[in-house]
């Protein structure tokens, strides 16, 4: 029971079938997982393989229509209604009429936090991001790079146990991307939240992660779990080790074996 | 200067040539008339003076540009505000009405739009109608719309303010449903796992998203709003407002009346799409938005 207590996401046997005009859509199929608190799970497959709709399972914006998932012990739509997860999207979906303090306050104003209390946590998540300073621009003054921490600022500003990030680097330059995996590991070992990230980049995945889950498409479904073996404290030039390249082969090889590179 | 060259002399170089059709127009269509009424008075015109002539009729075919203008002049500036033939006097009963029009059509308009967008059955069911009703002739229902609420004891401003709501709230719908329609999945979802309510949804995301569609829909709300008051005093025999002077003119043959009436609506139209986009401008500024966006 002590091991159930600290999961955060379990899936038993989940599966997912979209109803579409062209007939049923099978987006994942048989998928057992545990999440873990602490964890940094990514979640890495070509297009179709049902990563995303995963994520979003678990954050009901999806329902599923097979098997079970729990997450924080409860149903997601439960998980939801407690606010107990803060979701990145691929895109910042900053609002445009909104400073940057506004747009993290969103979700402080609909959560009825205080004013003071908006404050402080504005304070506070900016500079876990590195965008002290930038809270009252809006957001096309800002970089790319910029937007995506300021979405993550406001996806951590409720302080939510749980982050769930559906490629949230993925319309980035490989530079800045390196730098925001930086930052967001930092992040983590500094907040010790629960991650979970979907990504469609091998190298990203292992960096970042504790746990890595290799997925195939048609039907979408896990095909590898690896437990990544790399230290936490994790300086970018980690990636040239050989540990990390084993890892790095074994999450290629699962891709592989899905028969993800078929077409 | 730059604003000088690209914005002010295009408009000037066809004003120009604008006006100087126009004093074409008014010779070859006035000359008949100058000539005719020379020849019943047995005088015989030299060319000059029938020029003269054909534009300085009392009840020309067509006006020059100058009488309408010196007509302008005297039925506003040299007469106080509150006579009867002073254009000012007119200009605001004409005015009051639209404005009314104008705010009762869009409080309509908004309120549709946001029965649509959040109700299933108003969705399915008001969008035909709401088309329908601007298919009708504004000029075939203004009559009837006027005696009806004349019956039931409405008279004055509120009928011709009506008319105007008629025909105001249908871009502030359409334009509405779809800008509160805008706001992307992506941030509709981001309220999802808010767990936000459709209140919140509604001030928070899609009122704001819907700014810019209102505004161009105001744009056109506030000059139909202008029409649809002059429709409402043309078919009543009203005797005050822009649209009783249109009448009165045409049945005296009160030509300079009647451009004059026209020129000062066209005015009064122009000022107001002015307003409108003003504030547009102030709050799109307010808004945040990118400044050559606004531009």
């Amino acid at each position: 029971m002590a091991e159930n207590q600290s999961s955060v996401v379990s899936a038993k046997n989940l599966g997912l079938t979209f109803q579409t005009n062209d007939g049923p859509v099978n987006a994942l199929t048989g998928v057992n997982l545990e999440v873990r608190k602490g964890d940094f799970v990514s979640f890495i497959g070509p297009s179709g393989c049902g990563k995303t709709t995963f994520l979003r399972v678990i954050a009901d914006l999806e329902r599923a229509t097979e098997g079970q998932i729990l997450v924080n012990g409860t149903t997601p739509e439960d998980a939801r209604k407690n606010r107990s997860y803060g979701y990145v999207f691929q895109a910042a979906a900053l609002y445009p009429w909104r400073t940057i303090e506004k747009n993290i306050a969103l979700p402080l104003e609909i959560m009825g936090y205080s004013k003071d209390e908006q404050k402080k946590r504005i304070e506070h998540t900016l500079s876990l991001v590195n965008l002290s300073g930038f809270g009252k621009k809006y957001p096309w003054q800002l970089s790319g790079g910029m937007q995506q921490r300021a979405s993550i600022a406001r996806a951590l500003a409720f302080d939510a146990d749980l982050l769930l990030m559906d490629e949230p680097f993925g319309a980035l330059d490989e530079i800045v991307r390196d730098h925001l995996n930086q930052q967001l590991l930092e992040l983590w070992a500094r907040t010790n939240k629960t991650i979970c990230f979907v990504t469609h980049s091998i190298p990203e995945a292992v960096y970042l992660s504790t746990k890595i889950v290799v997925m195939s498409p048609r039907p979408g479904r896990v095909t590898d779990v690896i437990e990544s073996t790399l230290p936490k404290e994790r300086p970018l030039d980690i990636r040239e080790t050989p540990e990390f390249l084993a890892i790095a082969h074994r999450v290629r090889e699962g891709l592989k074996a899905g028969h993800s590179y078929d077409d | 200067m730059t604003t000088l060259r690209t914005k002010v002399w295009p408009i000037l170089a066809v004003l120009v040539v604008i006006i100087a059709a126009w004093y074409a127009a008014a010779l070859i269509m006035n000359r008949t008339l100058a000539v005719e009424e020379a020849a019943r008075k047995g005088e015989v015109l030299t060319t000059g003076a029938m020029w003269l002539k054909s534009y300085s009729m009392d009840k020309p075919l067509l006006p020059a540009p100058h009488q309408i203008v010196k007509e302008i002049w005297n039925s506003t500036a040299t007469m106080s505000i509150t006579s009867k033939r002073s254009l000012v006097y007119h200009a605001w009963i004409t005015l009051s009405a639209t404005l009314l029009g104008f705010a009762l059509g869009t409080a309509l308009g908004i309120a549709l739009a946001v029965g649509i967008v959040h109700n299933r059955a108003m969705d399915k069911s008001m969008m035909p109608w709401v088309i329908a009703s601007q298919t009708i002739p504004i000029m075939a229902i203004a009559p009837m719309l006027i005696v009806v609420l004349n019956a039931i004891g409405i008279s004055g401003l509120l009928p011709k303010a009506l008319i105007s709501t008629y025909l105001s709230f249908f871009p502030v719908v359409v334009g509405m449903v779809k800008g509160l329609r805008s706001p992307e999945i992506i941030q509709l979802d981001l309220m999802h796992t808010y767990h936000a309510s459709r209140t919140q949804v509604f001030w928070k995301l899609r009122f704001p998203a819907a700014i810019p569609f209102l505004f161009a829909s105001l744009k056109v709300g506030i000059a139909i709003s202008l029409i649809g008051a002059i429709v409402g005093e043309l078919p009543t025999g009203a005797v005050a407002g822009l649209g009783a002077r249109l009448l009165s003119g045409s049945y005296y043959g009160q030509t300079i009346q009647i451009w004059a009436a026209l020129f000062v609506s066209s005015i009064v139209a122009g000022l107001l799409v002015f307003i409108v986009g003003g504030i547009e401008r102030l709050v799109y500024r307010m808004m945040g938005a990118r400044p050559e966006a606004t531009a």
